[in-house]
């Protein structure tokens, strides 16, 4: 099951994109109580939308960001674009989703 | 035009489209990987200074920075930004009293509206600072934020 969700609409020629990922966004700071040992880090990285292939924003994270993390911006783009959104981890790990601007 | 002269055209053409189309394509891939160092920095003033070279940001109302006054639960505070000014490269959010005060960095495109939208996590009350590459030069908009309850460590 994907870990995003994507919600894209297109108004006057801009298009409002709203989504949430699925992550815990641990900041390697948090201690477990019971062994007294800290949470490793596990954070999305970087946030890549494109239209159509082309690149729309690209977002940098930190482990500041919260835990399951919701992120909007708006693109100039039209109804039936292709919008692509892809997130990257400190681990390695990613996932990316699709969805047509409605 | 002779056949000799077409040919030749037709290849300088094909070349130069080539070129161009390279020129054009590379600007879009040219964002710096994920800046560790910046994220690392504890202190605000050398957090800014790692973005951008320098610390000199001017406060400006044309950047609107949206925050809730009081976060009780400083493990959500939804912040939003958007500006009036014109050919933004970035926006950067700053929180000062954050372990790590930078929490986050959107590189925009020419496609792209400088508004934004998150949620982030506080640590503590601080001021939340919102700075905004435009032409050059960095351009900022403040808030204090009380949390009553922090969001990070536990």
């Amino acid at each position: 099951m994907s870990t995003i969700k994507i919600r894209a609409k297109e108004r006057n020629g801009s298009v409002t994109v709203k989504t949430l990922m699925k992550h815990p966004m641990e900041t390697g700071q948090r201690v477990n109580k019971k062994t007294g040992d800290k949470f490793p880090a596990h954070f999305i990285q970087e946030v890549i939308a494109k239209a159509n292939g082309d690149e729309v924003i690209v977002v940098h994270w930190g482990p500041a960001v919260s835990k399951n993390p919701y992120l909007t911006f708006v693109y100039n783009g039209s109804k039936g674009d292709k919008l692509e959104l892809t997130w990257l981890d400190n681990k390695g790990n990613r996932d990316s989703k699709t969805v047509e601007v409605k | 035009m002779n056949r000799r002269n077409f040919l030749k055209n037709s290849l300088m053409t094909a070349v130069a489209l080539t070129t161009l189309s390279g020129l054009l394509i590379k600007p879009k891939s040219v964002f710096a990987a994920w800046p560790k160092a910046s994220f690392d920095i504890t202190n605000l003033d050398e957090s800014i200074k790692s973005v951008y070279g320098h610390n000199d940001l001017s406060e400006t109302t044309k950047v609107k920075l949206k925050a809730p006054d009081i976060a009780e639960n400083g493990a959500i505070v939804p912040i939003n930004v958007k500006t009036a000014l014109k050919n933004v490269e970035s926006i950067m959010i700053f929180v000062e009293n954050n372990p790590q005060p930078l929490s986050s960095g959107y590189n925009l495109t020419s496609k792209s509206l400088p508004i934004i939208g998150t949620r982030i996590k506080m640590g503590k009350t601080s001021k939340i600072i919102a700075a905004v590459k435009s032409e050059g030069k960095v351009f900022s908009a403040s808030k204090e934020v009380k949390v009553t309850i922090g969001g990070c460590g536990g």
